[in-house]
């Protein structure tokens, strides 16, 4: 009976995940198949054994010590009782849902001089069949056995001495992986390819920032189009009724000086939306035109169906750096609202088609010019959160200025290439807050304060909570209705990751990441 | 050794070094361009110091070696203010190089008395009621055994007139490398039951706070305990010495403060 237990729950946890379960997962919320739980992402788990009544009793079930001390920022893929974890720099270790303990790894050996410009993080991976994929710091993406951690195929996404690295969770779509980079602070040319799951050969590549005869071009003054950045490093969305995948884009380069790059430096800074069997541009929608602010649209968009303009429609909404929340149509990319939600003090507003109306001397200069939000944006790459049961959209936001200051700087490859950098304001505590907004609206519904200006993304349940993390290494649940504190856990490390929920035997579990180890809770 | 012989010497000795010089020159440029756009924000453009240490000098304590003052480039130092450089280590060798440039000049002038400067510190100033100096000194203050390494004169000088010039932070960018925030914010607390508390904060996070009364006896406490909670930003318990020293005194106790170089 033992060896048949065994023998079902292995055959079980390495089943296929098939493309078909991928666009289902909803349908089986005890796993967790994709970055974000879903390709709308959303970040929202179904299970609610663990809900604002009895979240009192929740309590670290195990921990997992990672041997890689750094920022932790992994978001797990759960399959049938086993997470797949990336720990720093790139190692993969699949781990047993009920008790933590390492069922393999895989480590990749990388080379000394890598460019990664803010550390040696990677958020997770992507599933597909029996297939794990991994973007590495040198700019690779590999395919991994999930049985074994063993090497399937290995391909070179980009040359990582440039500048380009990959800290991203790849997006399984159909028969492809999709896949952005890194590297905005190294003046590279961004892109967002797309590898036959099977083989790995590139099918299509997207450049963020068009060539010469490309529509868009023109929005780049001489040869700035060719150091101009807009990388691609955060998980996107995908609609499978319109096969269309949603990605946001990053900062132009070089950051700050936006002198040696006039114009209004697309598709930098915006949400591109493209065929996912072909990579052609379908629409975008540029939320910072000539950004020099760092303010990457580095985020996932989360895909609702809502009533805007007096009809349904299928929307596409985000909480952007630049301090706006925006609505769009997701079939046109057609500007619908979008309204500030953390403090900003460089737009009056947005105009009628969502261009930003900037308010005279906000660029940096080079001695230096205070505006909210700071390079790091109301908020950043970590994910919201949207609940279907409560219509609301999470967002940990963040609530701090700085001083933007502007130099020279000639472009050097591989060379850190932002010309220009920041400073706190003295005197002036920056802090956070998680804010919940109704999504069709983008009115704030309710507030939780945090001390520090978080890093940690959130995760809704049907159970009516929103799970969260702080900079003090704070995990906490919040009742998703009211923002009323609940329960939280002292961690005891900075949290830089993304929770997740699953089931293993029957209990629901949720997953963080903080400090240096991964910590599971379930109720006692 | 003949003259034609020495003269001969002295001709190699000058071709080797301006072959020497010149492969280190390109260097040097690369170099001090590099510390213009990384480090002179607080090591001053000259390497005369101000938030950050001093670099005119013949000895750095925490870089006395080639390969020590590489790794503080390259990795900074984990719970200060200085940053690791985002430079490529072909970059950090050549800034490493102008920083040594920089310890070759003639040392800088400090117009004041150390030794006087002491006394002042101990005396008139009473600056040890607050302040530590190795083991000796308060607590509610800023420990200053190795201030000497941190602060440049002219910064010295303006945080004794004006102390509320630049107060630390422990907030801004280098917080995420420290471990225990050591910033001097003052806060003042009233709990539910009437009680009042003033002193430094320790620590903070959403739903707990801990800080050091004046007698520094440590409280901890829940935000939910509390009635207020007031904190008094940019402001410092260390008064203005303005018309209290001289500015010879001035001079002296900043000559004083920068001999202040760690355990020796």
């Amino acid at each position: 009976m033992k060896t048949l237990v065994l023998l079902l729950f292995t055959t079980v946890a390495f089943g296929q995940v098939s493309y078909e379960r991928l666009v289902r997962a909803e349908a089986e919320p005890g796993n967790w198949l994709t970055y974000s739980g879903n390709y709308q992402g959303h970040r929202y788990s179904a299970l609610k054994q663990i809900n604002a009544a009895n979240v009192a009793r929740l309590r670290p079930a195990w921990v997992y010590q990672s041997r890689d001390p750094g920022k932790f920022s992994t978001s797990p893929i759960v399959v049938d009782g086993v997470l797949y974890i990336t720990e720093r720099p790139n190692i993969v270790t699949a781990l047993d849902g009920r008790n933590g303990r390492p069922l393999w790894s895989y480590h990749r050996a990388l080379p000394p001089d890598l460019r990664a410009c803010c550390g040696a993080a990677n958020r997770g991976l992507a599933i597909l069949g029996d297939t794990l994929y991994l973007g590495t710091l040198d700019a690779h993406l590999v395919a991994l056995d999930v049985r074994t951690g063993k090497v399937r195929w290995d391909v070179a996404v980009a040359d990582y001495k440039i500048g380009y690295a990959i800290t991203v969770a790849p997006l399984a779509v159909k028969d492809k992986v999709i896949i952005g980079v890194a590297g905005g602070e190294y003046g590279i040319r961004g892109l967002l390819d797309a590898y036959d799951a099977k083989t790995g050969a590139r099918v299509w590549r997207f450049w963020t920032v068009p060539g010469p005869g490309e529509p868009g071009h023109e929005t780049w003054a001489g040869e700035s189009w060719k150091t101009g950045g807009a990388p691609t490093w955060i998980t996107g969305s995908y609609d499978p009724e319109l096969n269309l995948v949603y990605w946001g884009t990053g900062n132009p380069g070089p950051d700050y000086d936006g002198d040696v790059r006039l114009g209004d430096n697309l598709y930098a800074s915006s949400l591109v939306a493209l065929d996912a069997d072909t990579g052609k541009l379908k629409w975008h929608f540029q939320f910072t035109p000539h950004d020099v602010h760092d303010w990457d649209a580095c985020h996932v968009p989360a895909l609702v169906e809502g009533v805007a303009g007096g009809r349904q429609r299928k929307l596409i909404v985000e909480a952007n750096r630049n301090g706006f929340y925006y609505v769009l149509d997701r079939e046109t990319g057609e500007f619908l609202r979008g309204v500030p939600y953390a403090k900003q003090t460089w737009a009056q507003g947005l105009d009628a088609r969502g261009k930003p109306i900037r308010l005279p001397d906000t660029a940096p200069t080079p001695e230096g010019r205070v505006i909210y939000p700071g390079l790091h944006g109301g908020t950043n790459w970590f994910s919201p959160s949207y609940s279907p049961l409560t219509r609301l959209f999470y967002v940990a936001a963040r609530e701090e200025g700085v001083t933007f200051f502007k130099t020279k700087q000639t472009y050097r490859a591989g060379e850190w290439f932002s010309a220009g950098g920041i400073r706190g304001i003295a005197g002036v505590e920056p802090s956070g807050s998680i804010k919940a907004l109704e999504v069709e609206t983008g009115k704030q519904r309710w507030e939780f304060k945090l001390h520090s200006p978080p890093w940690a993304g959130l995760l809704s349940t049907a159970g009516g909570l929103v799970f969260g993390g702080s900079s003090e290494g704070l995990f906490f649940a919040l009742d998703a209705g009211s923002g009323k504190s609940l329960w939280h856990f002292p961690a005891g490390g900075p949290i830089y990751a993304n929770p997740i929920s699953f089931l293993v035997e029957g209990k629901q579990h949720v997953t963080i990441a903080a400090g240096n180890a991964l910590f599971a809770f379930a109720l006692e | 050794m003949t003259m034609r012989m020495m003269r001969l010497a002295i001709a190699l000795l000058s071709l080797y070094g301006f072959f020497a010089g010149a492969r280190s020159a390109d260097d040097l440029v690369e170099g001090e361009r590099l510390y213009q756009i990384h480090c002179a924000g607080c090591h001053g453009p000259k390497g005369e110091g101000g938030r950050g240490t001093v670099l005119v000098a013949s000895n750095l304590s925490r870089a006395s070696t080639e390969g020590a003052l590489i790794n503080v480039i390259a990795r900074g130092i984990p719970g200060t203010e200085m940053l690791a450089a985002r430079l490529e280590p072909q970059q950090v060798r050549q800034v490493a190089a102008w920083v040594r440039k920089l310890g070759q000049q003639p040392s800088l002038q400090i117009a004041g008395d150390a030794r006087r400067g002491e006394q002042l510190y101990l005396g008139k100033g009473d600056c040890a009621s607050c302040h530590a100096i190795k083991t000796q000194g308060g607590i509610s203050g800023p420990d200053l055994t190795e201030i000497g390494l941190r602060r440049g004169s002219e910064y010295l000088r303006k945080a004794l007139l004006d102390p509320e010039a630049d107060v630390p932070e422990n907030f801004s960018q280098y917080r995420w490398h420290t471990v225990i925030p050591d910033n001097f914010l003052q806060v003042r607390v009233v709990t539910k039951d009437g009680q009042r508390i003033t002193g430094p904060r320790l620590n903070e996070d959403p739903f707990s706070i801990q800080l050091r009364d004046l007698s520094g006896r440590i409280h901890s406490f829940s935000k939910s305990e509390l009635a207020e909670l007031r904190k008094d930003w940019g402001k410092s318990f260390m008064p203005s010495y303005r018309g209290v020293f001289s500015s010879e005194e001035l001079d002296d106790v900043v000559a004083f403060l920068l001999s202040l170089r760690g355990a020796k």
